[in-house]
């Protein structure tokens, strides 16, 4: 299995057992300080993570769209260079290149890209994005 | 004008007449007159002219005051909005504002990023994006509420633009892209400067077939280039333009001193290439700080007010 595959599958495989977690305890503070403490170890080091709360990394074929420095979260800028590279940060891989090749692997999210975010709620950054999907709560 | 159209550009472009827009350059004064000169010379050419909010991350004449300034003089701003400079707060702000000044055209970008300009070590903001951008004007459009739910006395009437960039990586994505902003609120489109017409044909033929044949308007960016060296430093330091070496070679075959011509020649060719094509709605041009050459382009493509409106 390719590793866009893994991670859409380690995605769903959260998703199902989360979502039966998560109602039940996301009132409840020790599992909330384990769902931030473990969302910032696993996903920053796999994603670049920010913890903006918000988490669409399905969306846009697990890359993070925060990585992208104009924190674009619908789709790449005119900016982009003819390599593929990143108007601002010129040794990057624009985000959304990368997104996009990566959605086209996917099994089940490959048009996920294709719809509209909502703007950011810059209130839940630094909470935990599983809590925020699944619990409902700020 | 009529009610049913919130702007000249609207009813043309709504009802399917081809329509020519400019950008003016806007300049480094504090008078008033320095842009309505500038804007004067591109009125008789034009149904709409460009303001563009502090491009390349450079701060230039507000957007606002210009667009009022061009409606005094009666002429018809397409105002940018960008989301480099302005969270969704201001943006809101001054979206209404610019309605009350007469601003109905609004056209939505991302916007440069700062490092782009000469103020590199300024705070970029891009708190919106540019589909929330077009959703947030959209949402104030149809009703009359801003983003908290707080209302208006009455509903904005926008007319809502957005760019689109055909010449850049992710190639096969850019027709997709148009249509998220379209579903975002979008009614037309102008593009960034079209050098490579091979290129649009192929998106333009993707876009064709996403929308069976009847795509939300788009306007091809053009624009003279009035030397090689100009060329060589757009293509290397704006951000979103490409253009292909064949271009820029085919002008420095002239001496300096006729690079010029050859550049208003080159433009006038993509301009031929791309007037008929099917899913072409008019053409923008984007002569920077060079007014004076969009009539000759016109003139030359047969694209004069009278031209087109026979
Ligand atoms: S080039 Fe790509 S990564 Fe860079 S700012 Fe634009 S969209 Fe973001």
């Amino acid at each position: 299995m390719n590793k866009v595959r893994l991670l859409e599958f380690t995605y769903l495989f959260c998703l199902k057992i989360l979502s039966l977690l998560v109602p039940v305890l996301s009132e409840k503070r020790p599992f909330i300080g384990f769902m931030v403490a473990s969302e910032k170890a696993l996903k920053k080091p796999l994603f670049g993570c920010q913890m903006c709360g918000q988490c669409i990394l399905h969306y846009t074929g697990m890359v993070c769209p925060m990585g992208c420095p104009k924190n674009l979260r619908n789709g790449p800028c005119g900016g982009v260079r003819s390599d593929g590279n990143c108007e601002i940060k010129p040794n990057m891989n624009c985000t959304w290149v990368r997104a996009w090749d990566n959605s086209t692997q996917m099994m089940v999210f490959t048009e996920s890209i294709e719809e509209i975010q909502t703007e950011l709620d810059h209130s839940l950054s630094g909470t935990s994005a599983w809590i925020n999907e699944l619990g409902g709560g700020k | 004008m009529t009610n049913k159209h919130a702007s000249n550009l609207a009813q043309r472009l709504e009802t399917g007449l081809f329509t020519v827009t400019a950008e003016v350059t806007l300049p480094d004064s504090i008078e008033k007159e320095a842009l309505a000169s500038r804007a004067h010379i591109l009125e008789p050419y034009c149904d709409a002219i460009n303001i563009t909010d502090s491009t390349g991350a450079v701060p230039h004449f507000s957007n606002i005051a210009a667009a009022s300034i061009l409606i005094e003089n009666n002429i018809e701003p397409i105002i940018q909005f960008s989301c480099r400079d302005r969270n969704r707060i201001a943006t809101q702000a001054d979206v209404i504002g610019a309605h009350a000044m007469g601003v109905r055209n609004i056209f939505c970008v991302t916007g440069d990023g700062v490092q782009t300009g000469d103020h590199p070590e300024a705070k970029a903001v891009f708190d919106l994006d540019s589909v929330t951008l077009l959703t947030t004007i959209n949402h104030l459009k149809t009703t009359g509420k801003f983003l908290s739910g707080r209302e208006l006395d009455s509903k904005p009437d926008f007319f809502l633009g957005a760019a689109v960039n055909p010449f850049v990586p992710p190639f096969e994505q850019r027709a997709l892209r148009l249509l998220k902003k379209h579903r975002a609120g979008a009614s037309f489109f102008q593009s960034q400067y079209c050098f490579d017409i091979s290129r649009f044909e192929s998106f333009l033929l993707l876009l064709l077939e996403l929308t069976n044949g009847s795509p939300p308007p788009v306007l091809v960016g053009v624009g003279p280039l009035r030397s090689a060296r100009f060329a060589r430093w757009l293509t290397e330091n704006v951000p979103g333009v490409a253009i292909p070496d064949h271009i820029i070679n085919q002008i420095e075959k002239y001496p300096e001193k006729e690079q010029k011509k050859a550049g208003i020649e080159a433009c006038v060719k993509i301009v031929e290439g791309v007037k008929n094509l099917t899913g072409v709605a008019g053409i923008h041009i984007m002569a920077h700080d060079w007014e004076s050459s969009v009539s000759e382009i016109v003139e030359a493509t047969g694209l004069t007010k009278t031209g087109r409106n026979n």
